[in-house]
């Protein structure tokens, strides 16, 4: 579902960044460990389409990112990657469900209020739907951020340190979440992340 | 979600910036429409009240003047001249003249125009008889057809004329027999409709008896109880005037303002003819289409002023939107590179920042335009008393089409640099600072 062969990146031309391969398979739960400075954030925005590779080739699904349009890609990582990012950030002047409507909108899938809604009281944030993200807690944030990576039912969910900054409780809370939801839809899901609290709680881990 | 209701809510979440960018637009696009509207109207009024007049012979004075007074009835007469003087033009005879128009221009009833003259003043115009009959009786007066409905006026009232142009009681003729309306005009569109017309005679007679009013005869007020009067009786002193079809050339020590001309022909001798009269005679003939044309060349420096201040309104406008969308970047350049996580390919980015541009023109426009159209309107009431001219703001220019499209462009040119920057923002690095 997630496969990388012999992925390199250089930012300067000098340091090259390698990465292991990597292959999850079609529902699976991976954590990717490493050290800030690492390059797992260059890791996660390779596998996610926002960075293309030097050399080698990652394949979402089926299809090799490297190998689609520049408007391809965009259009392809809006339906079948979903991507949570360390700090939520959203489209400030919309609501929240004009937020998840604009998800579904710029990848070209079906407008679905029923999915918002429901996905959004899935995840306890239903009550806000009419509300700007600015009003939103920090926690409330990052729920209706992972509600905008899943409202298109992605193959693949990349998380980008989606803990780090959370006590214990929040941390095992928003994880256990994120399987939940990643169950949900059938979804393989990867945490990026350096936090080593969460090594306990996933089987499938990758170290850079 | 469409983009254009995106780059609308992106808009409108910025209020201030928003109203700066709006208003600056409107200001300019209102003021230059403004100028066309002003200046359109009074050029079609201009000309369309040149109606074929080639020449206009008066008294000396400003050449200027005596088109405005004796053609767009705004300035004041250069003087009178006597009868005896222009019989020449007055002549049917004449082998140059096609038509010849007396005018008496000197006083007002109301702050609308008397004016002296026959019945050919109506061809000119092209006026027709709306109502009653024209005049064939001195104090016997036709109105225009905008006199009549702004002082409401119908056939059958009467009214005494004042001396001159301004409202003042003082200066009412009202020791003379009093005007009596006999008809109206139909609308002409032209400054007929603003004037009260009345044989020449008229003005002799309301001249005359002033005259003998102050030489202090002691001759008992005529109008007592002037309704009782009637008033198709002639006084006795001026029954010489009564047949209003005498040819005015009888009558050689008598004074009027002018006469207009219109020749046979434009040819060369026509054309000589107000040199000649200029050099060897103590009257003056101006052309109308010159005189105006002057008129515009003086009018266009201060339009030419407002034009520039108008377009540097319009400019800064331009450079108002530029820098709130530039400067909107920096602090949306996450939800920018959000909305490309989320499947927006660079040229949707580009076309979200220029729609903002644009519409803040189409907005900026419909508001100008709005403005300077009620502003027009308003003006209207203002500029009908000093011009004699009804202007509206139900007129819709086609240069305000030509304004629409320039405003477009401003629009989009100003959001242009900031959209190629957005649809440039190199995702993963956006993303990566803010993590």
């Amino acid at each position: 579902m997630l496969q990388t062969s012999d992925l390199h990146y250089s930012y300067d031309g000098k340091t090259m960044l390698r990465f292991p391969n990597i292959n999850c398979g079609k529902g699976e739960h991976w954590l990717l460990l490493g050290q800030s400075g690492s390059g797992k954030t260059t890791l996660l925005h390779l596998l996610g389409g926002l960075l293309t590779a030097k050399n080698g080739m990652v394949q979402v699904a089926g299809t090799s990112l490297e190998k689609l349009s520049s408007s391809a890609l965009d259009k392809y990582r809006g339906k079948h990657i979903g991507i949570i990012f360390q700090k939520s950030h959203f489209v400030k002047a919309l609501t929240v469900e004009e937020n998840l409507l604009l998800a579904q909108q710029l990848a070209g899938v079906k407008i679905n209020r029923d999915r918002i809604s429901e996905l959004l009281n899935h995840l306890n944030v239903g009550h806000k739907l009419k509300s700007k993200p600015d009003r939103l807690s920090q926690g409330e944030q990052q729920r209706v951020a992972i509600a905008r990576a899943l409202v298109n039912q992605p193959d693949v969910i990349l998380a980008d340190e989606p803990t780090s900054a959370l006590d214990d409780i929040n941390c095992n809370e928003v994880i256990q979440l994120l399987e939940h939801e990643a169950n949900a839809v059938g979804a393989t899901l990867l945490v990026v992340t350096h936090d080593g609290r969460l090594k306990e709680r996933f089987e499938k881990q990758i170290n850079l | 979600m469409n983009l254009l209701k995106l780059s609308w809510k992106n808009l409108t979440n910025k209020p201030l910036s928003m109203t700066l960018s709006l208003v600056l637009f409107a200001l300019g696009v209102g003021l230059i429409s403004l100028l066309l509207l002003l200046n359109k109207q009074l050029q079609d009024k201009f000309d369309k009240n040149l109606a074929g007049i080639d020449l206009v012979v008066g008294a000396k004075g400003s050449p200027l003047q005596l088109i405005l007074c004796n053609m767009y009835h705004i300035d004041a007469p250069t003087g009178n001249v006597s009868i005896d003087e222009v019989k020449a033009f007055l002549n049917p005879r004449h082998p140059l003249i096609k038509t010849t128009v007396p005018l008496s221009v000197g006083d007002s009833y109301k702050s609308y125009r008397i004016v002296g003259t026959n019945h050919t003043m109506l061809d000119l115009y092209n006026a027709k008889i709306g109502e009653g009959k024209l005049w064939e009786k001195p104090f016997e007066v036709t109105l225009g057809a905008e006199v009549a409905s702004a002082l409401k006026m119908k056939v059958g009232d009467k009214f005494f004329s004042s001396h001159g142009f301004v409202l003042d009681e003082n200066l009412e003729h009202s020791d003379t027999e009093p005007f009596v309306v006999v008809g109206i005009l139909q609308v002409t569109g032209s400054v007929i409709d603003q004037l009260i017309l009345t044989p020449s005679q008229t003005t002799w007679l309301v001249h005359e008896h002033e005259e003998e009013g102050e030489a202090g005869n002691g001759e008992p007020e005529v109008g007592n109880e002037p309704e009782t009067h009637d008033s198709t009786e002639i006084h006795h002193d001026h029954k010489d005037y009564g047949d209003v079809n005498t040819p005015l050339m009888n009558f050689p020590e008598k004074e009027i303002t002018s006469v207009l001309v219109q020749f046979r022909a434009r040819n060369y001798q026509a054309l000589n003819m107000q040199r000649s009269i200029n050099e060897n005679t103590d009257l003056q003939a101006a052309t109308p289409a010159i005189e105006i044309n002057r008129l515009y060349a003086m009018m266009g420096v201060g339009e030419d002023a407002l034009r520039a201040l108008a377009l540097v309104i319009i400019f800064v406008s331009g450079l108002s939107v530029f820098i709130s969308l530039y400067s909107s970047l920096k602090e949306r350049k996450y939800e920018l590179a959000l909305m490309r996580v989320m499947g927006s390919s660079p040229s949707k980015i580009f076309l979200l920042i220029v729609l903002e541009g644009i519409i803040l023109a189409i907005v900026g426009f419909v508001i100008g335009i709005a403005l300077s159209h009620i502003g027009m309107e308003t003006l209207a009431g203002a500029l009908k008393t000093s011009y004699r001219y009804s202007f509206s703001g139900a007129i819709f220019l086609k240069e305000e089409l030509y304004l629409l499209g320039a405003a477009l462009l401003i629009g989009f040119v100003a959001a242009v640099i900031p959209a190629i920057q957005a649809s440039n923002t190199d995702i993963s690095n956006t993303l990566a600072e803010a993590s």
